[in-house]
């Protein structure tokens, strides 16, 4: 601060400029929820499997229940189906329910893969419900979810 | 060109389902998040993995700002004879890297 300025204006400006900053910090969170959420998790839903109903069951969902960095979180997804040409997994998707974005991840596989079984590391934002959907040959669509509480979030906040 | 940590059996019985792991270092920026000066860091992920077995696609994965740094994925395969196993990458910003692994078939 300099001498020449008179006293009561470099408060008031550190005033306003404190009461800006503060404001500024409260505003935030807010309005990085708010803007950043692109699209519903059940429209993400709809876009993957139409209208076709889906069927909790035949996929089994692994992951930590207790989330220490939510910026890695290993997350295993098999599904129970013999792998044959006749009955085999097409295709597998995780959705989130809290991130700025629903979508996580989609694999595309076949009868070659041999097992239906992935493993990927994700980001959570948000303690949170995961959702992960198989589609399988003859066109059916089966669920599970699993619940996953975030202690340090992943980094929306740079 | 990134770094890629692969792993692949070097051999396999035919008819065996093989385990296959995949990490490529890359920051998966994820277009929602502020950077030092206020403004949104824009997107810059990988939104595409494919493994192919001698130019046959036998895996993909589409991938969404929410994975994490450095993707990786584990996936299996079965062995049915001898041959070279790519995987390419793919996103944003031109980003196309793909290398390969060769699988011995008993």
């Amino acid at each position: 601060m300099s001498q020449a300025r008179p006293k009561t204006q470099s408060r008031r400006a550190l005033l306003a400029s404190g009461t800006g900053a503060a404001l500024a910090i409260a505003l935030r969170p807010v309005r990085a929820a708010a803007a950043t959420r692109t699209e519903s998790t059940t429209d993400a839903i709809r876009r993957f499997a139409g209208e076709a109903p889906i069927a909790p069951g035949r996929v089994t969902l692994d992951l930590p229940p207790l989330v220490e960095n939510g910026n890695a979180v290993t997350i295993t997804v098999s599904v129970e189906s013999p792998m044959n040409e006749a009955d085999h997994v097409r295709r597998i998707a995780l959705f989130n329910e809290k991130n700025p974005q629903p979508n996580v991840i989609t694999v595309h596989l076949g009868p070659r893969a041999g097992r239906a079984a992935i493993t990927t590391r994700i980001r959570l934002a948000d303690t949170q419900r995961i959702t992960a959907i198989a589609e399988t040959s003859d066109g059916r669509y089966w669920s599970a979810s699993a619940d996953a509480i975030v202690t340090l979030a992943a980094c929306l906040e740079g | 060109m990134a770094r890629t940590l692969i792993s692949v059996p070097k051999t396999a019985k035919a008819g065996d389902i093989v385990t296959i792991k995949v990490l490529i270092s890359h920051p998966m920026e994820t277009g929602f998040r502020p950077g030092h000066d206020g403004r949104i860091l824009p997107r810059d992920i990988i939104t595409e993995f494919t493994c192919r077995f001698d130019g046959e696609e036998v895996f993909r994965a589409e991938l969404f700002p929410a994975t994490s740094a450095n993707p990786y994925l584990t996936f299996t395969t079965r062995a049915t004879k001898s041959g070279t196993l790519s995987f390419t990458w793919r996103g944003d910003n031109g980003f196309d890297q793909t290398e390969t692994a060769a699988i011995q078939v008993t």
